[in-house]
């Protein structure tokens, strides 16, 4: 079981739109600590850092390069502080935000020297599990994998898609398949494989579906609670704890091994899902 | 196959290097410039948008694409300026205030380019006056709001009341898209269209601009 969503819960946190998302972990690493106590509350065993966009490649967005490990390094400790030994720590690693030559104006090398310098700060601190995440582009993510596997071969590594559902079945947005990306992360030396974000739930179960046809790997699989919607002023994401929770027993039953929550899922999904992993793992060893 | 398809096929392959070479054959054999335009270059466009949209190629290649038709229209320009054909349009884009996201911006950026539009990106972070004073100062016909955060999504209602506060709404076509957005909310704050991708959001300025 892995927990739920970071950004929303920031939002209510006193991140400002526009401003460095990783940065609360030099300004108020109190947040992310009360953060990963909610979710470890609500039944999560794994417990994800606040640095899916701590490559220095991203930071440099935000003019914040130079506090690569610093913010890394920061992020890992608020977590550490709120979990101690209660829970596994999972280093969110997300894209680079660069796009790669030759489509894009950026050269492999530099992303993959990017997420080196993010994660060997990362693993320094001693992390159980780094959680490449949010990948559309497979060379990308591989490059990702790579980089962790460089810099910590200790470490195992989690690698997860997004795909989108298209009439001709599952993409990312660059094209690649569920049975690309299957065997692309395990060639890179994924521990894990799996996907996330997305569009919802219940496209969730088709894809872990399909992964499962295409490898033997143990599956990751954080959903998010659907695309957001305008609800007067205020956004909604559509898809509630229970009905979350209600379909996650169909990952189950496709063998996915760890499952958690992305965008617009909160510590109620997390605990709601907590529930019916518990009852599926006790009718399963009666 | 002669020059023309040639053309076409290599920038649907975003060969850059060959559809300059090619364009600047055709030129060289003097061919109309409207036919190297029409028969190459925005024909082989035509194709790679019909195929993105049917879920045959995927962004990279689309990029591709956009990349190679650029090259060729830079080297077209001069010529279209000479003969008095019209460039399709103006657009003003850029990503709205409080957002620094700007990936998808840049793709319509490079696709807009590629279909032969004169972009003027004004990058990120850019408030509501930037956009309507360079609209106004380029008489732009669109302008094309970014957003990548649920937050920042408001920006896009405030360049439209300013738009209309100036007087320039009428002339002006405000296009949106964002991973947030939706067809609703573009309506909810009066914006012209809802722009679902790249290819997408070309279509919506050359079907304003009256270039399709």
């Amino acid at each position: 079981m892995a927990d739920g969503a970071m950004g929303t819960m920031l939002f209510k946190r006193g991140l400002k739109p526009g401003d460095c998302p990783e940065k609360m972990n030099l300004e108020h690493p109190e947040a992310l600590e009360e953060i990963a106590y909610l979710y470890l509350n609500a039944g999560a065993d794994i417990i994800q850092t606040n640095t899916f966009g701590g490559s220095p490649l991203k930071l440099s967005q935000y003019a914040l390069e130079d506090k690569t490990e610093a913010i890394n390094i920061a992020g890992v400790r608020a977590a550490r502080r709120a979990i101690d030994a209660s829970a596994y720590l999972s280093a969110s690693c997300g894209p680079s935000g660069r796009l790669l030559k030759p489509y894009g104006d950026t050269e492999p090398d530099v992303v993959r020297q990017g997420f080196e310098r993010q994660l060997r700060a990362i693993s320094g601190e001693g992390v159980e599990l780094i959680c490449i995440e949010t990948m559309t582009d497979l060379a990308e993510a591989v490059l990702a994998v790579q980089a962790a596997k460089a810099v910590a071969p200790h470490i195992p590594v989690a690698a997860t898609m997004t795909f989108d559902e298209t009439p001709r079945g599952f993409f990312t947005v660059m094209g690649t398949t569920v049975e690309k990306a299957a065997e692309g992360l395990a060639a890179a030396g994924a521990d894990v494989i799996g996907s996330n974000c997305g569009n919802g739930i219940e496209n969730m179960i088709k894809i872990a579906a399909e992964f499962k046809q295409h490898t033997s790997k143990p599956l990751l699989i954080q959903s998010n609670a659907g695309l957001p919607q305008m609800q007067g002023d205020t956004l909604q994401y559509p898809e509630s704890p229970e009905f979350t929770a209600d379909r996650c027993r169909a990952l189950l039953e496709l063998g996915v091994s760890i499952i958690g929550g992305c965008c617009g899922t909160t510590p109620a999904h997390t605990a709601a899902i907590r529930r019916v992993v518990d009852e599926f793992n006790r009718t399963r060893s009666d | 196959m002669d020059i023309l398809q040639q053309l076409s096929e290599n920038l649907q392959k975003g060969d850059t290097g060959k559809v300059a070479a090619l364009t600047q054959a055709a030129i060289e054999q003097k061919l109309e410039t409207q036919a190297i335009l029409d028969r190459g270059l925005i024909a082989g466009m035509t194709v790679v948008g019909e195929k993105f949209k049917a879920h045959e190629i995927f962004l990279p290649d689309v990029l591709l694409a956009a990349r190679a038709m650029h090259a060729g229209m830079e080297l077209l320009k001069p010529l279209m300026i000479r003969e008095g054909i019209p460039t399709v349009g103006k657009v003003v884009i850029g990503t709205v205030q409080g957002d620094l996201h700007d990936i998808g911006k840049n793709l319509v950026g490079i696709m807009l380019k590629g279909a032969g539009f004169d972009v003027i990106d004004l990058g990120k972070d850019v408030p509501p006056e930037r956009f309507v004073d360079a609209a106004e100062k380029e008489k732009a016909a669109i302008i094309g709001l970014s957003a990548l955060l649920t937050t920042t999504m408001p920006v896009m209602k405030d360049v439209v009341d300013l738009a209309r506060e100036r007087g320039i709404r009428e002339k002006i076509k405000i296009i949106v898209g964002g991973a947030p957005l939706s067809k609703d909310y573009a309506d909810q704050i009066g914006a012209d269209a809802y722009c679902f991708d790249g290819v997408n959001a070309v279509d919506c300025v050359k079907r304003f601009t009256g270039s399709s």
